[in-house]
């Protein structure tokens, strides 16, 4: 389902839980799917005792790609034409995400209405772990 | 990075969706995406960073007859210097994935070949409160299709810093 721009309004949010309890083996999902098998990630013996973190941290990757399936899922599949953003917390075991999507514009383009949204996900404790944008076709 | 060859291949598309705990059925069953708009299994929009599956010289896996840099009977197997450490596409040495960041030119499909060249960006340093100083790095990377036509363009930002943050 694509959204369409005549039902949206700018200042619209929509939000999303993108994960509740993330698990070390999640984590570790995402490094064999991936191909990022950083032991910061994927071991918790070196992320504690070699590099003196509390524990594993997801990739920012990862927190990146569960925020971009709130995205595809409110404005459809194949739609997206950019997609971006900052990492500006670590993510750790046990987190809760949600993803917040606000309308920042609608505007019309030769290939149809595009929107512009910016992003927010969030963990357990209100902190924002990914800050971001995402520019989309919609249906007129 | 350069990629002579990233096969968007069904079963690691599936793989990487699970991992990032997507089920839309758009990347792992045929008959729903050829009825779809797109027509055909797409590749979740964070897909091209997998291409580091295809990175014969990418430090972040461990290579077969190479010692690995995690734990095994101690905790690391390798001296500080010589450990690739963070950069989860971003920048390398001792660093974190700082930004990232997609143009997508069209849908990335199942059964696309692409090829990837990476060339350097800004760089730029910055004061942090708690880590030291911050170096931070850009890596534009340009995947391209069987035809040459571009289909992803990725910016990364790497971020280097002095000391481990303590959280």
């Amino acid at each position: 389902m694509a959204l369409s721009a005549s039902k949206l309004q700018v200042g619209q949010t929509f939000s999303a839980v993108v994960v509740e309890d993330l698990s070390r083996t999640q984590i570790v999902q995402y490094a064999g799917a991936s191909g990022d098998y950083n032991p910061l990630h994927t071991d918790e013996t070196f992320a504690t005792e070699v590099t003196g973190y509390p524990s594993v941290f997801a990739h920012g990757m990862l927190t990146m790609g569960m925020t971009g399936r709130m995205v595809t899922d409110l404005v459809g599949d194949g739609r997206l034409q950019s997609f971006g953003g900052r990492f500006l917390s670590q993510v750790w075991p046990g987190d809760d995400l949600t993803t917040t999507a606000s309308i920042d514009a609608i505007h019309g383009e030769a290939g149809g209405p595009v929107v512009e949204l910016s992003l927010r996900t969030v963990n357990q404790d209100g902190m924002q772990v990914f800050t971001g944008y995402a520019t989309s076709r919609v249906d007129p | 990075m350069t990629l002579e060859r990233f096969p968007i291949e069904a079963g690691h598309v599936m793989l990487f969706a699970r991992s990032i705990g997507d089920p839309n059925p758009i990347y792992r069953d045929d008959e729903y995406a050829g009825a779809s708009e797109v027509g055909a299994i797409i590749a979740p929009p964070t897909f091209v960073q997998a291409g580091a599956q295809f990175d014969d010289s990418y430090p972040l896996r461990p290579k077969i007859g190479v010692p690995w840099f995690g734990s095994g009977r101690a905790p690391t197997s390798a001296p500080r210097e010589s450990r690739p450490g963070g950069g989860s596409g971003g920048g390398g040495g001792t660093g974190l994935h700082a930004e990232q960041h997609y143009l997508y030119h069209r849908a990335l499909r199942v059964g696309d070949v692409l090829t990837a060249t990476s060339r350097p960006g800004e760089r730029w340093e910055k004061e942090g409160r708690r880590a030291g100083r911050l170096l931070f790095s850009e890596t534009i990377t340009e995947f391209r299709d069987q035809n040459g036509e571009l289909v992803v363009t990725a910016r990364a930002v790497g971020v280097r810093t002095e000391r481990v943050v303590e959280a």
